[in-house]
């Protein structure tokens, strides 16, 4: 039964060539933009991803204290609540992966006859791990160095371009405010932040460097803030409890008083920005699918006056023995034809369009299987809705009317 | 020739609910017909044989009244079982041919055994011999309107054939037709009268058409006049 209707489907499409084809470009073009809009949704989600990543993964703040200082109070990180051994005591918690103390300045920094003014963190080697870093020339500094202080240091790319050129740092001496300090690796390029802030913009020293020798505190031994990585994602209501617990203890906090930290989680902030782009995504691919619905009422108007002028056709066939649904089948299985292929020609519209956007304005868009998947069934769903209303006509019409229709 | 009845119909009537009111068509009409006869239909426009031909063709169904094809009612059906019936106990011939436009000659022939469902070869075979049986077998791949109306016409006598029903009904089968076409088609359906024992019912309005059937009911006002042998008469009220 279904191969006399296909062909018999195919041959009312091709009686009427240009009308099945303007039909067909209907769903092409609702199918090509949802495919092109879900790739371009994708890949802007894809980015922001990347550039959460580059942030570091299940990461937490913790900064210092506020303190205040002649009734003026400071903010937070101002206090020197936390030390290095606050940070040991923390990296050696279950749920935890690393941990960076970090002590931030900024400074000027003096290559030659070069030079530039840029933040400076003192933390340690797991700084690489927390941030998710890598390296692009030399090595990390040692723990060995952070236990002496030694004056070393590791340079963002902005540094190096602004202080060597095309030079190889490694192995050289840059001046930080007049000492000597010799550059052991180069950073891997990171881009911007989320906020807009050249990451790679930024050297790295030893924690005790920076605060004995570089910016000198009058508390040794603390710093502004860590930065923690929880080892799973699901482990992070865990671990920001026991830090919490962990450093109320080490302190020696009163059941009633205050935190003299605060712990701050960076996910949530990842997460919002996530799920921006995921919204975006959804809302690029809502609007493309009205151009999907827009095809399909086209898809019906053509059925329906296909259905009238083949009336006389329908009573032909019901008067040999065709029954409501062989006429109900047999239109509907041609909306279905006109919109899947309409959907086969979108697909290859909306992945060359995606192809030929990413190769000229070097956007970034992601095709993904499910995207076509989905264009595709809605597309046959479309087909299967919007044809059976015009399908359900032409199987109800009296086949007496219907032989009598000039 | 005549064997047990095929056609029986007992105090048909037939209305249409219209703005004005109802319209009676057919009234108290009774009629039977046995297997193998050749029965023309006449009378003037409104007189309700297309009406009647409707119902025995189980296209239309009688407001009130009985009709037996068969030896089964007809009036109880569902729409898929009288569709079944269209399929293989009747044939149609109708006087504008109504072949499909886009399908050439065998697969019109074929269209009643693809909702049959016969399978493919089949169905071409037995087309082919269909259309060699009414002399169109060279014309198998050709289109409706690349042969002539009488060619036509036998093409859709081919069709009605194609799935061996025992009734043909033929609604004004000459009515588009030059009287030397008209005389062939006629011959065609004599032959299948004599040779091949099927029924035919023949709407006419032409005397000389009716006249090569055996039997004559004339229709007027919704009524059988007349029933009996084909006389020169009669046909000539037609």
């Amino acid at each position: 039964m279904i191969g006399p209707m296909l062909t018999e489907a195919w041959s009312a499409m091709a009686a009427n060539r240009m009308r099945s084809f303007l039909t067909m470009l209907g769903m092409v073009i609702g199918v090509g933009a949802v495919i092109l809009m879900l790739a371009i949704g994708q890949g802007a989600q894809y980015e922001v991803d990347q550039s959460i990543a580059s942030m570091g993964s299940n990461l937490f703040i913790v900064l210092s204290g506020s303190t205040t200082s002649g009734g003026a109070r400071m903010g937070g990180g101002a206090a020197p609540t936390l030390t290095l051994a606050d940070a040991q005591a923390i990296s050696e918690l279950p749920s935890i992966a690393a941990v960076a103390p970090i002590a931030p300045g900024t400074a000027q920094v003096i290559y030659e006859q070069n030079n530039w003014s840029t933040r400076v963190d003192g933390t340690t080697p797991s700084y690489l791990e927390v941030r998710a870093w890598q390296l692009a020339a030399g090595y990390m500094f040692a723990d060995s160095d952070v236990r002496s202080a030694t004056r070393v240091t590791v340079l963002g790319q902005t540094v190096v371009k602004n202080l060597f050129g095309d030079e190889n740092p490694v192995g050289k001496t840059i001046r930080i405010e007049k000492s000597p300090y010799l550059v052991t690796g180069v950073l891997a390029a990171k881009g911007q932040s989320l906020d807009g802030r050249d990451q790679d913009d930024t050297i790295i020293i030893p924690v005790t460097t920076a605060q004995r020798k570089l910016f000198g505190s009058q508390f040794q031994g603390s710093v502004r803030f860590m930065m923690v990585e929880a080892s799973t994602a699901q482990a992070m209501p865990a671990a920001e409890q026991a830090i919490n617990q962990l450093l109320r203890q080490r302190h020696h906090i009163q059941e009633s008083a205050d935190d003299d930290f605060t712990v701050r989680n960076l996910t949530a902030v990842a997460n919002a920005a996530s799920a921006t782009a995921r919204i975006m995504s959804l809302m690029l691919g809502a609007i493309a699918s009205i151009s999907l619905v827009v095809g399909g009422i086209g898809i019906m108007n053509i059925m329906l006056v296909s259905v009238t002028e083949r009336t006389r056709e329908i009573g032909i066939r019901m008067a040999v023995g065709a029954r409501r649904r062989d006429i109900l089948l047999q239109f509907l299985l041609e909306a279905v034809i006109i919109s899947i292929a309409g959907c086969l020609a979108g697909v290859l519209l909306g992945v060359g369009g995606a192809v030929l956007i990413n190769g000229i304005a070097e956007t970034t868009v992601v095709i993904t299987l499910s995207s076509i998947v989905l264009a595709f069934v809605v597309a046959a769903g479309v087909g299967i809705f919007f044809g059976f209303y015009p399908a359900n006509k032409a199987a109800h019409l009296n086949p007496i009317e219907a032989l009598r229709y000039q | 020739m005549a064997g047990e009845s095929i056609i029986r119909v007992n105090g048909l009537f037939k209305q249409y609910e219209t703005a004005a009111g109802a319209v009676p068509v057919l009234k108290d009409i009774n009629l039977t017909i046995a297997s193998g006869e050749f029965v023309a239909v006449t009378g003037p426009s409104g007189s309700g044989k297309s009406t009647f031909m409707n119902i025995l063709g189980c296209l239309d169904k009688p407001t009130q009244g009985s009709y037996f094809l068969n030896g089964k009612e007809v009036d109880t059906l569902s729409p898929d079982e009288l569709a079944r019936l269209r399929n293989d106990a009747l044939g149609f011939v109708f006087q504008g041919f109504n072949l499909l436009p886009r399908a050439d000659l065998e697969s019109n022939v074929a269209l009643p055994l693809v909702y049959g469902g016969v399978e493919n070869g089949e169905r071409r075979k037995r087309a082919g011999e269909m259309l060699a049986k009414v002399g169109l077998g060279n014309y198998r791949k050709s289109l409706p309107n690349q042969i002539s109306g009488g060619e036509q016409q036998r093409v859709a006598i081919a069709r009605a054939l194609v799935n061996r029903p025992r009734i043909i009904l033929a609604d004004e089968p000459t009515g588009n037709l030059d009287t030397a076409t008209s005389r062939e088609i006629m011959t065609i359906f004599t032959r299948l009268n004599k040779e091949d024992g099927i029924t035919i019912l023949l709407v006419t309005h032409e005397s000389d058409i009716a006249a090569y059937a055996d039997r004559l009911v004339r229709f007027v006002d919704g009524r059988i006049v007349y029933d009996g042998a084909v006389t020169r008469l009669e046909a000539g009220k037609a």
